[in-house]
């Protein structure tokens, strides 16, 4: 057959990565000591050399990656998707049947990665020769693509067809079995590059890339050596140290990771009861046990639980320190707030927090003062930032610590409800209701309304935001 | 960007060899602290008892592949984005399709929920027609014209691959397919800072849980993370051990540590203060790239989502692999687990989402076993009542 041997389209890189590795496996499979069993398979009257059978290329699959039956299902399947291997029997379907049904190796030649252009010439002469060979053998889809193809190249039709005429002339002379090879070979190749509607296009790769950087060499070698410079002043942390941190980490959050652990009472997912969510909503009036104990994990993680920092602020209140909650808390939001406000912001804070006999002092070292005072002059979103780090340590050193054995923390923890594991209901027809919940936008509205009443009376909110 | 010259005396000769000498010095520094390696640290963890993941939702009403999808704070709200063009926020629990976006173009590569609001980010990536990155605000009213009320906030040279919103509403940090990154603000769309350092093409990029919430990683064509400064704009540290394209990265729970799933079929995984991959995810059979990952809310699980339609779940401290997820009949695009680490969310390039979660507590069992007779007695019960 013909394939034109023009330009090697534009290969997806990613594909060939995955294709020399589809091919190693090929290789390893066709290997005459520790690859597949061959047989002779028997096709109605004729007789063909070298197949395998679905069953045994999943045994072979199973036995070399020491995986289970499935994966090695879902492998094979890859590789016949592919076109490394194709059926006999049924040759359209490209699936891996883990039975007796036969499967050969695709020849080299008409491998995917060998990326062949596969133009509409060469489709044409296919389509062709399968016309003329049997009538009615194309498939409806087959048919009107052959018929696209006519009006599109017409000017070559009759060349298309002689071409067409010569191979099947030639096909004739050679055995049957042969023939029949050849046949499923050309078919599982054009099944790929151009598969039938309603199939995956297998060599579709989504979005080109990467854009052409190659002229830019001083550039990447700059940022290279910018780069490593950089790096090789860093101080570096001993391996053993930091890989305990993972262990640990990893033990600390063990009961509260779902997907390992489950939920209490269930995992709203599998029981179709949302009182788990109800239960940790944003706001409740009495948290879960397992909430209250994460607070103690890391000043971040009471701090990010809303309840948590209420409580925190609560605390402070009673040790008369609570403006460095609240100063961190203005700080934050100048950081993350709009750009246009930023300056009134940091007018607010200065008034409230910075200026001699502000409402609520907060105590910085000189000079960081100093620092910060001078960048107000010129205000801009990072200006706070050494004195919120500065009283973020004070608060962790300090506060967060003493909060920690504070009866009010520890009251927090007794009071703090364990739910009850729900006995899973014995009767599988008898499911529960799947309620909608009101959209985040509207709760999000009512929890900023609720949070501006109470902002300045500092008082609990009592309304909790249900889901 | 443009090119930076030649220095005088320099030759691009020069240059390359300094950057490959300077490469080798870093890596022998880095050596020098490497004392043990990750799993044998792990040998004294508990081995994972067997994992049963199951995916139990499948939410269908994509007309093409989907792209990308996020997790809303509720926990049980997602938006999904795909290449008909279509954002849709789904209630994952109920099945509920909530909201639809047309949008102008197709490929939109990637969509996030914003922290407070239910400020839906969405964006459009299509090459060199509309790099945009848009703002949308969710409403209840469904009749609203929502395509209407988009804002316009990032623009880049080239497509946006990812997006993400900072630890508020008003901050957008997207990446590039022209290779940079960049921080906007969203309430004027002003770029604030852009971080140049890659390469190629920025696939992808997360922010830091950190306490300091200053810094994030990105990965890209140029088979590089990078750790950022988003304060200065400056790159902090690099890692290149991977053989292809990263297409995403994510940072563990702790923030000290990040992971990559790349196309050379790998995930791995790097430490920050050690400055050095400590592991690497792979496995003979699996020879499809990755190109999606997330952890589980303790870190010590990670989720990957390759092109041969498979979700491999990892033990990250011990390098093996938990166990695989079947079902999509397309490439993994993406995989999120949700805020409470309740549910896996996937979406593929065979136009659904599915939702799966685990089945492993040991109490299942017996009452799984108690259905089953129930279910078996009951059955047989159906049969004879209908014999007569």
């Amino acid at each position: 057959m013909t394939i034109n041997t023009l330009a090697k389209g534009g290969c997806h890189r990613e594909q060939m990565a995955c294709f020399r590795k589809m091919e190693k496996v090929i290789v390893a499979m066709q290997d005459p000591d520790m690859g597949m069993k061959m047989r002779n398979q028997r096709l109605l009257i004729t007789v063909i050399p070298h197949a395998m059978t679905g069953h045994d290329i999943i045994t072979w699959l199973t036995h070399k990656y020491r995986i289970s039956e499935e994966e090695a299902l879902h492998l094979g399947n890859m590789l016949v998707k592919y076109g490394y291997i194709y059926p006999l029997k049924e040759p359209r379907c490209l699936v891996l049947r883990p039975d007796e049904s036969p499967y050969r190796f695709q020849t080299p030649y008409f491998w995917t990665s060998t990326r062949w252009p596969a133009s509409e010439l060469d489709y044409a002469i296919y389509l062709a020769k399968k016309n003329i060979r049997k009538q009615g053998e194309l498939m409806e889809y087959e048919k009107e693509r052959y018929s696209l193809l006519h009006k599109r190249i017409n000017h070559t039709w009759d060349f298309v067809v002689m071409q067409a005429r010569e191979q099947l002339r030639s096909s004739k002379q050679r055995r049957k079995a042969d023939r029949i090879v050849l046949e499923c070979q050309e078919q599982a190749y054009w099944l790929i590059n151009r598969p039938p509607p309603g199939v995956n296009n297998v060599l579709d790769t989504g979005l080109e890339r990467p854009n052409n950087f190659s002229c830019r060499v001083t550039l990447v070698s700059n940022f290279i050596i910018e780069a490593c410079r950089k790096a090789l002043g860093r101080n570096r942390v001993k391996s053993s140290i930091c890989l305990e941190g993972f262990l640990k980490y990893s033990e600390q959050y063990l009961n509260h990771d779902p997907i390992m652990q489950g939920c209490l009472p269930s995992n709203p997912w599998i029981s179709d009861d949302t009182a788990h969510w109800t239960m940790n909503a944003e706001i409740v009036p009495v948290p879960t046990r397992l909430r209250v104990e994460r607070w103690s994990f890391s000043f971040t993680e009471l701090l990010n639980d809303a309840m948590g920092r209420k409580e925190f602020m609560t605390y402070l209140e009673k040790e008369f320190s609570a403006e460095n909650l609240y100063f961190w808390q203005a700080c934050e939001d100048i950081r993350h707030g709009e750009n246009s406000k930023i300056v009134e912001k940091v007018e607010d804070v200065y008034k409230n927090f910075l200026a001699p006999g502000a409402a609520r002092w907060v105590n910085i070292d000189s000079k960081t003062m100093d620092k910060t005072l001078e960048g107000i002059k010129r205000p801009h979103r990072f200006v706070m930032d050494d004195a919120q780090m500065h009283i973020y340590f004070l608060m962790k050193k300090d506060s967060y610590p003493r909060y920690l054995k504070s009866d009010l923390y520890k009251n927090m923890l007794a009071k703090a409800i364990v739910p009850q594991e729900t006995k899973k209901s014995v009767f599988p027809f008898m499911r529960r209701q799947r309620h909608s919940s009101p959209s985040p936008a509207q709760t999000a509205t009512q929890a900023a309304e609720e949070e501006g009443l109470a902002k300045g009376a500092g008082a609990n909110s009592a309304a909790g935001s249900h889901f | 960007m443009a090119c930076q010259g030649l220095q005088k005396g320099e030759t691009l000769e020069s240059l390359k060899r300094e950057s490959e000498t300077l490469k080798k010095k870093l890596e022998e520094e880095r050596n020098k602290l490497n004392d043990v390696e990750l799993h044998q640290v792990a040998e004294k963890v508990e081995v994972l008892s067997a994992l049963s993941i199951k995916t139990r939702r499948v939410l269908k009403g994509h007309g093409n592949k989907v792209l990308c999808m996020d997790w809303c704070k509720d926990k049980r709200r997602m938006v999904s984005s795909s290449q008909d063009g279509k954002v849709i926020v789904w209630d994952a629990f109920t099945l509920n399709k909530e909201h639809g976006v047309p949008l102008p173009c197709t490929w939109v590569l990637a969509c996030a929920y914003a922290p407070l609001r239910s400020l839906c980010l969405i964006m459009n990536g299509y090459l060199g027609l509309d790099n945009k990155c848009s703002v949308i605000p969710l409403s209840l009213d469904k009749n609203e014209n929502l395509a209407a009320k988009k804002k316009s906030v990032a623009m880049h040279t080239n497509y946006v691959s990812g997006c993400s919103f900072t630890n508020s509403d008003m901050q957008l940090l997207t990446s590039s397919g022209d290779g940079t990154c960049a921080l906007w603000d969203v309430e004027s769309g002003q770029l604030l800072q852009s971080f140049h350092g890659h390469t190629a093409d920025v696939l992808s990029l997360d922010l830091a849980p950190s306490e300091t919430g200053n810094t994030f990683v990105s990965g890209g064509c140029d088979m590089k993370a990078n750790v950022w400064d988003m304060r200065s704009g400056q790159n902090i540290q690099s890692f290149e051990s991977h053989e292809s394209d990263i297409n995403c990265v994510k940072y563990y729970p702790s923030g000290d540590a990040f992971a990559s799933a790349s196309d050379d079929a790998t995930c791995r995984f790097y430490d920050l203060r050690a400055d050095r991959e400590v592991a690497v995810y792979q496995k003979d059979s699996i020879i499809f790239g990755a190109s999606t990952c997330d952890f589980s809310l303790s870190g010590r699980l990670l989720f990957a989502g390759y092109n041969d339609y498979t979700i491999n779940v990892w033990d990250v401290l011990k390098g093996t692999r938990a166990t695989i997820l079947f079902g999509h009949e397309n490439r993994v695009s993406r995989v999120r687990v949700s805020p409470d680490g309740t549910a896996l969310g996937s979406a593929s390039w065979d136009s659904t989402l599915r939702v799966s979660w685990s089945f492993s507590t040991g109490s299942n069992y017996i009452f799984r076993f108690i259905k089953l007779l129930f279910w078996v007695n009951s059955r047989l019960v159906l049969e004879f009542t209908v014999a007569f």
